[in-house]
């Protein structure tokens, strides 16, 4: 993937997000993921039944790499089991912290390859990542 | 001011500064005295059997001067803290827990530092007094016809900053000073972004607490201030206690303590830190308040004059008194204008800078910040303007 592709891709995902449009009348499992040295603040809203991921949907202020990592994150994993869903966040960590990673199971995401190289986005990237392996995790 | 640049060895570097409210760069005196004491004389305070340490005695009580000359105090009344959260914690834990009774009011605003609220609101919290706000106008001033009017029988503080660190307006301490003493009522400031750019002079105001930092105004992290007057700092509870701070004990019934500010620096003061401070008073000393405050005024009018022509830049503090100018670009979240700029390295903040009540007055949530201090350029605005003078680069370039 070349980066003028990269780009578009965060671009596209940040400015027409993916289910941004999450609310407490879904009364699906709520999770709130911020971190303390930058500003982002986005709320997750989660339907898991029989242990495959049903729907999220979620809202909140971020910048573009987190807007469009969650907006990312959210296309790939609904429809997945808890298992697959945990594997594929495992995998994206794996490749954000530059450890082994595959490839082939980025989809989109494939966008963040290069996201090591800002060391000062990386909490941006990952925090939709923090915050739904919050509720993955009762699952287990 | 062009030449000041040389004094800082962070601005031999293509850096542009602009967040100067969350701390200062360092000139090569403040830096060279805290270096002379770690090399040259580094001893222990209060030890002055021995030369090295009687130095260490004489500089860190030149440096108390030093700061009281500074704000037109007396030795005496001059605390070192760690700075102004610090002394915030000691006037609101140290004084007012013992003196305010359930349902005393104290008066803050909406645009106060987390370090002007949090510690009022834990002590709403414990012994029931109550924090109301005054009203500030649409260019979100205080006025004193709104001080007059959040003022009740039961008010016996008002708690607010000199100048406030979002929005950058600078409040009428004088006549504020003056109405609450006629109806006694104590008024400490939160000096932390008012201190460092502007002559303060504590008699002329007449304040009864002051608190504020040294690396704010080019002095080493880790220092702060704590002014108030000496009937007051003498009945400030210790909340810290142990070595350097008593004159003797024998059992629970039998402590003396030391006279004040001693007994209020538990502990083995912050030398380096006292002293780096006493070199950072001198150097704006020698650069004059006045000079730094109007040179301030003209950068940030300079500034102002071009960010307003750009349509899609929303100024929220266009009537600020001081170089803080916060604002946002229609569309484009604060923190990725930050990460933008960052590319060419210019340092802004994005955020809530640490004000998060204010959103609730102000409808904004977060916005980007650049404050400016008497070592930033005209050409350092220029350059800043012309990369936000384009906003499809912004969008282009912040990831």
């Amino acid at each position: 993937m070349d980066n003028e592709l990269k780009r578009e891709i965060i671009l596209d995902n940040y400015k027409y997000p993916f289910n941004k449009d999450g609310s407490d009348e879904l009364n699906y499992e709520k999770v709130n993921t911020n971190n303390a040295s930058c500003i982002d603040n986005i709320d997750l809203y989660v339907l898991v039944e029989d242990n495959i991921i049903k729907d999220i949907h979620f809202n909140g202020e971020a910048c573009a790499i987190s807007t469009s990592s969650t907006s990312i994150m959210l296309k790939n994993i609904i429809g997945k089991s808890v298992k697959d869903a945990i594997n594929y966040i495992d995998n994206f960590m794996n490749m954000v912290n530059e450890l082994e990673y595959d490839e082939s199971l980025l989809g989109e995401a494939e966008c963040f390859t290069d996201i090591y190289k800002q060391q000062n986005r990386k909490t941006c990237v990952t925090l939709p990542y923090t915050g739904i392996k919050k509720i993955l995790e009762n699952y287990i | 001011m062009k030449d000041v640049r040389l004094d800082f060895p962070m601005l031999n570097s293509d850096i542009i500064y602009f967040d100067n409210g969350a701390t200062t760069f360092k000139p090569n005196k403040v830096i060279d005295a805290i270096d002379d004491y770690y090399k040259n004389y580094s001893a222990n305070a209060h030890r002055g059997d021995y030369t090295i340490s009687y130095k260490v005695d004489v500089n860190y009580e030149t440096a108390r001067k030093k700061v009281a000359n500074f704000i037109n105090a007396e030795s005496e009344e001059i605390v070192f803290t760690s700075g102004t959260t610090d002394s915030m914690n000691m006037i609101v834990n140290g004084f007012f827990k013992n003196f305010l009774e359930p349902g005393d009011e104290v008066l803050l605003t909406k645009s106060e530092h987390a370090s002007n609220v949090l510690p009022w609101f834990k002590l709403c919290e414990e012994s029931g007094i109550v924090i109301n706000y005054i009203d500030l106008d649409d260019n979100l001033h205080v006025t004193m016809e709104n001080v007059i009017e959040a003022i009740t029988s039961k008010t016996k503080v008002i708690s607010i900053a000199g100048i406030t660190n979002v929005v950058g307006d600078e409040r009428p301490i004088d006549e504020i000073c003056k109405y609450a003493h006629a109806n006694d009522i104590f008024v400490v400031i939160d000096g932390a972004q008012l201190v460092p750019h502007k002559k303060v002079d504590v008699k002329k105001s007449d304040i009864d607490f002051l608190a504020f930092s040294g690396h704010k105004m080019c002095g080493p992290t880790g220092i702060g201030v704590l002014y108030g007057k000496k009937e007051f700092l003498e009945r400030i509870n210790p909340v810290r206690l142990g070595g350097g701070m008593n004159e003797s004990f024998d059992s629970p019934s039998e402590v003396y303590l030391k006279d004040i500010p001693t007994r209020l620096e538990a502990g083995t003061p912050n030398i380096a830190g006292a002293i780096g401070l006493g070199a950072a008073v001198d150097y704006l000393n020698s650069i004059g308040m006045d000079n730094i405050n109007n040179y301030e005024k003209k950068l940030k009018s300079y500034l102002i004059d071009k960010l307003i022509k750009l349509n899609y830049v929303d100024i929220i503090n266009l009537e600020s008194d001081s170089g803080i100018v916060s604002f946002n670009i229609d569309g484009i979240f604060s923190q990725d204008v930050a990460f933008y700029l960052n590319k060419y390295n210019i340092c802004v903040r994005a955020g809530n800078h640490c004000a998060k009540i204010l959103k609730n007055k102000t409808g904004v949530k977060n916005s980007l910040r650049v404050s400016l201090y008497f070592y930033n350029t005209y050409e350092e605005i220029d350059k800043f303007i012309e990369l936000i003078s384009d906003k499809e680069r912004i969008m282009k370039e912040m990831i």
